[in-house]
C-alpha cells in the first residue's frame, strides 16, 4: 500500500511499488490529465509535481512518492484559473492538447521559480515537454503573458 | 500486415466501400471544389432527406427534447446548440471551424455552441470521398457548403415556430444570436424556447444562403471551442477511455513485417501480478491483465520465438541503392509536355541531381489504442480514429458482427497526421482480435516503441533529376524519375488510386508542376516492398516538395539566376501562387542584408488546392549544427474560416516539416526497425524552433485545406537557405550535420 497526498487528499493505492506514478494516477486512481507518451522521461506528457518539483510521472516509481504531496493537471487549480490556463485560453495555445497538461505543468514550475522568465528561461524549463503539433511559439507567448497576470491575479 | 487477401469476398458491405471509393479518385478530389460550387445544392440536398437523419437526431426529434432538424445540429431548450462533427478533432480546429460554418447561417448564440462527434452513419460520409473520414486536409472545404445549409435550415425552421406561435408572417422575424425578433410588435424567443413548435414542422425543401459580405461569424479570429478542456485535464482522448470491469491489454507484434509466431513460452510472463490471459491473435501475442503496467511487464518477460518471413532480409541502406539504380531507368509515364528527351538534348546547360527522403513514423503524441466492448450480439469501440466507415466494416468483419451492430464512439484525437486514417485498419481490428480473448472490456495500448516499430511510414523515396538550360540559363527542359512504394496498392483502394499503374499520391507535387517549363516529363516507380506504408501529413507532397524545389534551386543558380526572380518568371501563368511569392519576398526581406554566415532559402508549394510560399533564414555552426532564425509563410487557402486556426496549421506544418528536415528517419536492418523511442526518432523542441510568421492572403474564393501544405515547402526552404549560407547542397534528408560540419566539402 503507498500513501501520498494528492492534489491536497491523502489516496492509498494498492499496486507494486515500482509501478510507476502515472500508471497509478490513471488507471487506479482515475485522473487521466497526466499522458502517457513515451515511457521514458523523454516527451514530459506525463509531468506531474511532487512536493512541488516537475517530474515525468512515467518513470517516478510509486516508493518515491510514499507520503509526498503529488499534484496533477486536475489539481492546478479549482477551476482553469491558474494564470496559465487563463494565457492558455486566451492564446489558444493546444491543437491536439494531448501534451498540453504536461506543458503547462512544467511551466507552472517555472513561474513559480522565475516569475519573469526570459526567452532562454523558458527554454531551459520547457526543452523537456515535446509538442507534435508545433505549438512551441505559442507556448513561449503564453508563459510571457501568464507571467504578466500572475501579478494581476495577486492583486485581486 | 494483416491486409485480408481480398476483402470483398469476406464481406459483402466492402462492395459499397468501393463504389464510394470511386469518388476518391484524385481527379475526383482536383475537380470537387469546382463541382461543389456548381452542383453544390445538389449535394446538399442529401442533408434534407429524412432518412439521413441519424438514429439519435430522430430519437431526439421525437421526445421533442431537442430540436434536430438534421443530423449536424442540436438545439435543447436551454439554448445550447450542439454541433455534429463529421470530421475528426485530431488538433486542427475542425470542431471549431465547422461550428463556425454552421452558426454563421444559424446565428444562435456562439458562446452556446457546443460540438461533439458523429456516430458512424452514413449521413456523416464525406461529401466527396463517399465514407465518413478525417483527411487530406479537406474537411472545411467539403463541409463549406453542407453545414451553412444544415445552420440555415434550422433558422428558418426556428423563425417559422416563432411567426406561427405570434402569428405573424416569417419574413416580419428575424433570427440574430440565438433570439427570433419580431420588431413591429417587439416580440421576443429564444431559440431554446421554440424547440419545441419547431420540432413539430417539416423541413424546408431548400433555404438560401447568406451573401458572404453579410457574414459575422466567417473570417473571425474567434476562440477554439476545445481549449479549455485541454487545459484542465478533462478533455478524452480514446486513452483516457475508462469502462467499468475494463482490463488493459498490450500485444507483442512480429519484429519483422509479416512475421508469425513460432512458439511462446508465458512461463515467466504468467508469474506477473494481475497477468488474465496470454494467447495468439493473428497480430501476435495478446497480453490481458488487470492494469496495462502488468500487461507491459509481463510482455517484457514473454519468450515469443518468430518465424521472419521473407521480409527479414529489408535494409533502408539497400533500397538506397537500389532507388537510385532504378530511378536510371524509365519508369511509366506520369506526365508528359513536349519533347524534354530533345530539348536535354539540344540545351546549352545540363544538370541532373538525386534527391532521397527516409520512411517516416507520424509519431503523435498520443500512442495508438482502441478499447473494445465485444458481445455476443454487438460490439462498441472507442478510439480516435480518422477513418470511420472503414473501421466499422472491418471491425464488424472481425467481430463476425453485422455492421450496424458496431457502434464507434470517436474521441479526440492526440494527434493523427494520417495514422488514425489506416488503409487496413490495423490497430482496430487487432484491438477486436484482443477482445475475443480478454473475455471483458479491454483497451489496447500501443508503447511509443510499438508506435514507431509499427509500420505504415510515409514512404523511402527517391527523385532523380535533370533540368536543360539555354545559353541565357533559361530553363528549356525538365525530367523527373520518383521512386517509391505505393501507399494505394493493396488497399481497398487500389482499383481506384492507380490509374494506368501511377499512384496518383507518388508523383503529386511533381506531375502537377505549376511551373511553366516547356518540355517536361514524370515517370515513376513503384517498387513493391514489405514494409507497410501510409498517408502522412502531405503525404506525396512530402517528398515531391522537397525534392522540386531543392532542384529548381539548383537549376536556378546554374543559370545565374536569382532563385526567387526564376520562381517569378516561370509562375507568369499562375496569378495566386505569383502574388504569394510577391508577399513572402517582401515580408520575408528577400535580398536584403543578413548577419554574416545567414542564408536565405526560398520555396513554393501548391498542395490541397492551396497556395504556399516560405522564405527560411538559416545558418550553419561549425559542427555542422542547422539553426533555423525565422520562417516566413504566405498561404492562400481561399476564404478563411477562422484566421487564427489557419495560423496555427501553419506552425505547426512548419514545426512538423522542420522535424523532418532535421531529425527523423526511420530505418531497417535485417528487416529490423532501428528506432524505438525519443531518444533515437527526436523531435523538435522548444529551443530548436525559429520565429514563424504567418501572411494569409485574402482570398474570396472557396476554402481550401490549411492542415497540411504549410508542410512541403519548409524542408526546401530550409536546404536552399543552408546552399545560400554555405555553398553545400543538402539532397538528403534528414540533414546530416556531418556533412555540414566545416572540414567536409561540398556535397554534390
Amino acid at each position: 500500500m503507498t500513501s501520498f497526498v494528492l492534489n491536497g487528499k491523502t489516496v492509498e493505492v494498492d499496486l507494486d511499488p515500482a509501478t510507476p506514478l502515472l500508471w497509478a494516477l490513471r488507471d487506479s486512481l482515475g485522473l487521466t490529465g497526466t499522458k502517457f507518451g513515451c515511457g521514458m522521461a523523454l516527451c514530459g506528457a506525463c509531468t506531474v509535481h511532487l512536493d512541488g518539483k516537475a517530474i515525468r510521472s512515467c518513470v517516478a516509481p510509486l516508493s518515491r512518492v510514499e507520503g509526498k504531496q503529488v499534484t496533477t493537471i486536475e489539481g492546478l487549480s479549482p477551476d482553469s484559473s491558474h494564470p496559465l490556463q487563463r494565457a492558455w485560453i486566451e492564446i489558444d495555445v493546444p491543437q491536439c492538447g494531448y501534451c498540453q497538461s504536461g506543458q503547462i505543468m512544467s511551466a507552472a514550475v517555472l513561474l513559480r521559480e522565475i516569475p519573469k522568465p526570459t526567452d532562454q528561461d523558458i527554454d531551459e524549463a520547457m526543452g523537456g515537454n515535446i509538442c507534435r503539433c508545433g505549438t512551441y511559439p505559442r507556448i513561449r507567448r503564453a508563459i510571457h503573458r501568464a507571467a504578466e497576470m500572475a501579478p494581476e491575479r495577486n492583486k485581486s | 500486415m494483416n491486409r485480408p487477401a481480398d476483402p470483398r469476398q469476406v464481406h459483402p458491405d466492402l462492395h459499397l466501400l468501393e463504389a464510394v471509393g470511386k469518388a476518391a479518385s484524385r481527379t475526383a478530389r482536383r475537380s470537387f471544389l469546382k463541382t461543389t460550387a456548381a452542383a453544390g445544392a445538389g449535394l446538399c440536398i442529401a442533408g434534407f432527406v429524412p432518412e439521413l437523419l441519424t438514429a439519435a437526431a430522430r430519437r431526439d426529434a421525437a421526445d421533442a427534447k431537442f430540436f434536430a432538424p438534421n443530423a449536424f445540429v442540436r438545439i435543447a431548450p436551454d439554448d445550447t446548440v450542439t454541433v455534429i462533427s463529421a470530421h475528426s478533432e485530431m488538433g486542427q480546429g475542425i470542431y471549431t471551424s465547422l461550428a463556425m460554418v454552421l452558426n454563421e447561417e444559424l446565428q444562435a448564440d456562439w458562446s452556446k455552441v457546443r460540438v461533439e462527434s458523429a456516430p458512424v452513419d452514413p449521413a456523416y460520409n464525406h461529401t466527396v470521398y463517399g465514407v465518413q473520414m478525417t483527411g487530406g486536409s479537406s474537411s472545411t472545404p467539403s463541409e463549406w457548403q453542407r453545414l451553412r445549409k444544415m445552420g440555415a435550415m434550422a433558422r428558418v425552421m426556428l423563425v417559422q415556430a416563432a411567426a406561427k406561435q405570434w402569428n405573424v408572417e416569417p419574413s416580419s422575424c428575424q433570427a440574430l444570436n440565438g433570439v427570433v425578433v419580431h420588431a413591429p410588435t417587439g416580440k421576443k424567443a429564444t431559440y431554446g424556447s421554440l424547440t419545441m413548435e419547431a420540432a413539430q414542422l417539416s423541413p424546408p425543401a431548400d433555404v438560401p444562403l447568406k451573401d458572404p459580405k453579410q457574414f459575422t461569424l466567417i473570417g473571425k479570429p474567434k476562440h477554439r471551442v476545445d481549449t479549455k478542456e485541454k487545459t484542465n485535464g478533462t478533455a478524452q482522448f480514446g486513452l483516457d477511455v475508462t469502462l467499468p470491469n475494463m482490463v488493459y491489454a498490450v500485444v507483442a507484434r512480429p519484429p519483422v513485417f509479416g512475421g508469425k509466431v513460432k512458439s511462446v513460452d508465458a512461463t515467466e510472463a504468467r508469474t506477473i501480478r494481475d497477468v488474465l490471459a496470454i494467447e495468439q491473435i493473428p497480430e501476435g501475442v495478446a497480453i490481458v491483465a488487470k492494469s496495462f503496467w502488468s500487461a507491459k511487464q509481463a510482455r517484457e518477460k514473454l519468450q515469443v520465438s518468430w518465424e521472419d518471413g521473407p521480409n527479414a532480409i529489408l535494409s533502408t541502406e539497400q533500397m538506397l541503392a537500389d532507388f537510385s539504380k532504378q530511378s536510371a531507368t524509365p519508369g511509366i509515364i506520369a506526365k508528359k509536355e513536349g519533347d524534354a528527351t530533345a530539348a536535354l538534348a539540344g540545351a546549352a546547360k545540363v544538370i541532373t541531381a538525386e534527391y532521397d527522403v527516409p520512411y517516416l513514423a507520424h509519431a503523435m503524441m498520443e500512442p495508438l489504442n482502441c478499447v473494445v466492448d465485444l458481445r455476443p450480439d454487438s460490439c462498441e469501440l472507442w478510439t480516435g480514429t480518422q477513418f470511420q466507415t472503414v473501421d466499422r466494416m472491418q471491425a464488424a468483419k472481425t467481430a463476425g458482427l453485422p455492421p450496424d451492430k458496431v457502434k464507434i464512439n470517436t474521441t479526440l484525437l492526440g494527434g493523427g497526421f494520417g495514422r488514425r486514417a489506416n488503409p487496413a485498419s490495423d490497430f482496430i481490428i487487432e484491438a477486436v482480435n484482443v477482445a475475443k480473448i480478454a473475455k471483458a472490456p479491454v483497451k489496447v495500448v500501443w508503447t511509443r516503441e510499438d508506435d514507431l516499430a509499427g509500420g505504415w511510414y510515409r514512404p523511402m523515396w527517391h527523385d532523380r533529376f535533370s533540368a536543360g538550360l539555354d545559353a541565357q540559363g533559361h530553363p528549356v527542359a525538365w525530367t523527373h524519375t520518383i521512386v517509391g512504394q505505393s501507399i494505394m496498392a493493396g488497399t481497398l483502394f487500389e482499383s481506384f488510386g492507380i490509374k494506368d499503374g501511377i499512384d496518383a499520391a507518388s508523383v503529386e507535387g511533381a506531375a502537377d508542376l505549376l511551373y511553366g517549363i516547356p518540355n517536361l516529363q514524370v515517370d515513376l516507380h513503384s517498387p513493391k516492398i514489405g514494409v507497410p506504408v501510409q498517408w502522412w501529413r502531405s503525404v506525396g507532397h512530402s517528398h515531391t516538395g522537397f525534392s522540386v524545389e531543392g532542384f529548381f534551386d539548383e537549376m536556378a543558380h546554374a543559370g545565374g539566376k536569382d532563385p526567387y526572380q526564376l520562381r517569378r518568371a516561370l509562375l507568369a501563368k499562375q496569378p495566386r501562387m505569383l502574388a504569394l511569392l510577391d508577399l513572402v519576398a517582401e515580408k520575408g526581406n528577400w535580398g536584403q542584408p543578413l548577419p554574416a554566415g545567414h542564408g536565405r532559402g526560398i520555396a513554393t508549394h501548391f498542395s490541397f488546392d492551396t497556395y504556399v510560399a516560405q522564405i527560411v533564414e538559416a545558418s550553419v555552426e561549425k559542427d555542422g549544427a542547422v539553426r533555423v532564425h525565422r520562417v516566413v509563410c504566405a498561404v492562400d487557402c481561399g476564404r478563411v474560416i477562422n484566421p487564427d486556426i489557419v495560423t496555427a496549421q501553419m506552425e505547426g506544418g512548419i514545426i512538423f516539416g522542420l522535424t523532418a528536415a532535421l531529425k527523423t528517419e526511420i530505418t531497417l536492418k535485417d528487416g529490423r526497425v532501428q528506432q524505438h523511442n525519443f531518444y533515437d526518432y527526436p523531435m523538435m523542441r522548444i529551443f530548436e524552433t525559429p520565429q514563424i510568421e504567418v501572411h494569409i492572403m485574402p482570398s474570396e474564393e472557396s476554402p481550401t485545406g490549411v492542415g497540411e501544405p504549410s508542410v512541403p515547402p519548409v524542408a526546401p526552404a530550409l536546404t536552399n537557405a543552408i546552399f545560400a549560407a554555405t555553398g553545400k547542397r543538402v539532397r538528403r534528408l534528414p540533414i546530416r550535420a556531418r556533412e555540414l560540419a566545416a572540414t567536409s566539402g561540398v556535397k554534390s
